[in-house]
């Protein structure tokens, strides 16, 4: 591949600042309006990808998995990520430990296209994200309100996502997420100027977020769901409430037939509006992954509780 | 087609849609998103997004799509493929290929700069490039068009590789016009 070299780029200037960021919320806007998979290995990266996935998620366990295991959850191996890499053309991503900037600068130096910065490995610093600013990769972050998510914005991430309760198989914690974040928006939407500053103490988010939210009625950057989708209904839900794309971890590969439900929940996703394409991508569909019930998990076993 | 009275479609399988949406309502285009082929009936003009190529050409297929667009394409209709869109115009395309409308005789390198982290910015060419002087190009994971056939006119260069071409009424740029806010090439779509 011929690459551009940085002097070729204006010593690199162009990578700097606004621009920087306009290339890393670019990708975030390409991926608008597909399916982002988790997958395990080369051959599960195959499945999403003839399935219609608009990138795959390279992890060594799916969240499920995760959760039943217990012990430490950490990057992904350097060689799964690559292998993975190898295999498919669409873009690949991966996850990093919150806080864990080492981690992080490992991904970007393997040109990982988007580096999620998830709750669903185990905390590296319990105070602290990584300051995403720093990096040519793009980060995506979970969030479970607005606040959260403007925060995780100061510091640079491209994209938003729902956390969700990853690895459940359970709709309903996505679904609280994207309530809060985009009623949370309309909200602020309706306000008066003077009113902002007590906003932005009020969600502990940087002010000038909380004004562009104002006056633009969404996120600066994509606004995604993930944590929970397991059905083709699930996707058109997500859509229904505001979610632009969504993310797919356990509920693919944990259910009875792979390879037909991710064609079935991409087909959902491009017709979400339309309930006879959803009947349609239903329709044949063996059994979806188990799921838990909410109240069956303790606050420390619940993922989204993680992060500040 | 006339700016005022001009129907224009965006492809809405997956991709950037609602970028090409508003930069035609910027240009005061009635538009729509094409997602069967009844939506291209009265259109004068298809987008064909960014996006990931496979997603969008799988969502071609299982929809039964590109005979319908290939139809719009010899009728006349004014076609612009950007990015991903571009390399399914490509008469062929490298790397990992997928299937193609081959409505532009071009052959399309999927992610020929690399991953995401070789995405750029970079003017174009300066050179005879009539009204897309100074041109501000945003490359997302692109591909490179090599190889233009006879009837292919190379409107923008960027380090002098083809980045934005045009055979008869079919326009296909690596870049994202959509991305960096000008509204020329879109416009052009809307001239030709």
């Amino acid at each position: 591949m011929a690459k551009r070299s940085e002097s070729e780029n204006g010593s690199g200037k162009s990578r700097r600042g606004a621009e920087a960021f306009e290339l890393k919320i670019g990708l975030a806007e390409m991926l608008k309006g597909g399916v982002i998979m988790d997958v395990t290995d080369v051959e599960q990266a195959k499945i999403a990808e003839d399935a219609g996935a608009c990138a795959v998620m390279a992890l060594e366990r799916v969240p499920a998995d995760i959760r039943r295991d217990g012990g430490v959850a950490r990057m992904s191996a350097v060689d799964m990520i690559e292998g993975i890499q190898r295999s498919v053309s669409i873009p690949v991503m991966a996850k990093v430990r919150i806080g864990h900037i080492a981690e992080a600068r490992v991904l970007e130096a393997l040109g990982v296209d988007f580096i999620d910065e998830s709750e669903v490995l185990t905390p590296a610093d319990d105070e602290h994200h990584i300051d995403k600013h720093g990096f040519k990769s793009p980060f995506v972050c979970g969030a479970r309100n607005l606040g959260e998510a403007l925060r995780r914005i100061g510091e640079g991430a491209a994209m938003i996502r729902t956390k969700g309760e990853a690895g459940s198989g359970n709709i309903v914690e996505a679904v609280r997420h994207l309530r809060s974040v985009c009623g949370e928006i309309r909200a602020l939407q309706a306000l008066r100027p003077e009113e902002l500053m007590a906003q932005a103490k009020h969600h502990q988010a940087p002010y000038d977020l909380v004004r562009f939210v104002h006056e633009n009625g969404r996120l600066p950057v994509p606004n995604f769901a993930a944590g929970g989708i397991a059905t083709p209904a699930d996707a058109s839900l997500c859509r229904e409430l505001g979610a632009e794309a969504v993310f797919v971890g356990s509920g693919i590969f944990k259910s009875a037939d792979p390879a037909a439900r991710a064609r079935a929940i991409v087909r959902a996703n491009t017709h979400w509006d339309d309930a006879a394409e959803v009947v349609a991508a239903c329709r044949g569909l063996a059994s979806a992954m188990e799921g838990i019930e909410m109240s069956t998990l303790s606050e420390s076993e619940r993922l989204a509780n993680r992060g500040w | 087609m006339a700016a005022g009275s001009a129907q224009v479609g965006v492809l809405a399988i997956q991709g950037a849609v609602d970028k090409h949406l508003a930069m035609l309502e910027q240009l005061d285009v009635a538009a729509r998103r094409v997602l069967r082929k009844e939506d291209l009936d009265g259109l004068d003009g298809l987008i064909i997004p960014g996006g990931e190529s496979t997603t969008i050409s799988k969502g071609l297929d299982r929809l039964g799509l590109c005979e319908p667009i290939r139809a719009f394409g010899r009728a006349g209709g004014a076609i612009l493929g950007t990015c991903a869109g571009a390399i399914l115009l490509a008469r062929e395309c490298e790397n990992h290929p997928v299937p193609t409308l081959q409505l532009l005789d071009v052959r399309a390198l999927r992610n020929a700069y690399g991953t995401q982290v070789d995405s750029f910015v970079a003017p174009a060419d300066a050179g005879d490039e009539g009204g897309l002087s100074g041109m501000r190009c945003v490359f997302i994971r692109a591909p490179q068009i090599v190889d233009p056939g006879p009837g292919v006119e190379v409107l923008l260069r960027v380090d002098g590789l083809p980045v934005l071409v045009r055979q008869g009424r079919v326009l296909a740029s690596t870049f994202h016009p959509e991305l960096a806010g000008d509204p020329r090439v879109h416009a052009l779509l809307l001239g030709l």
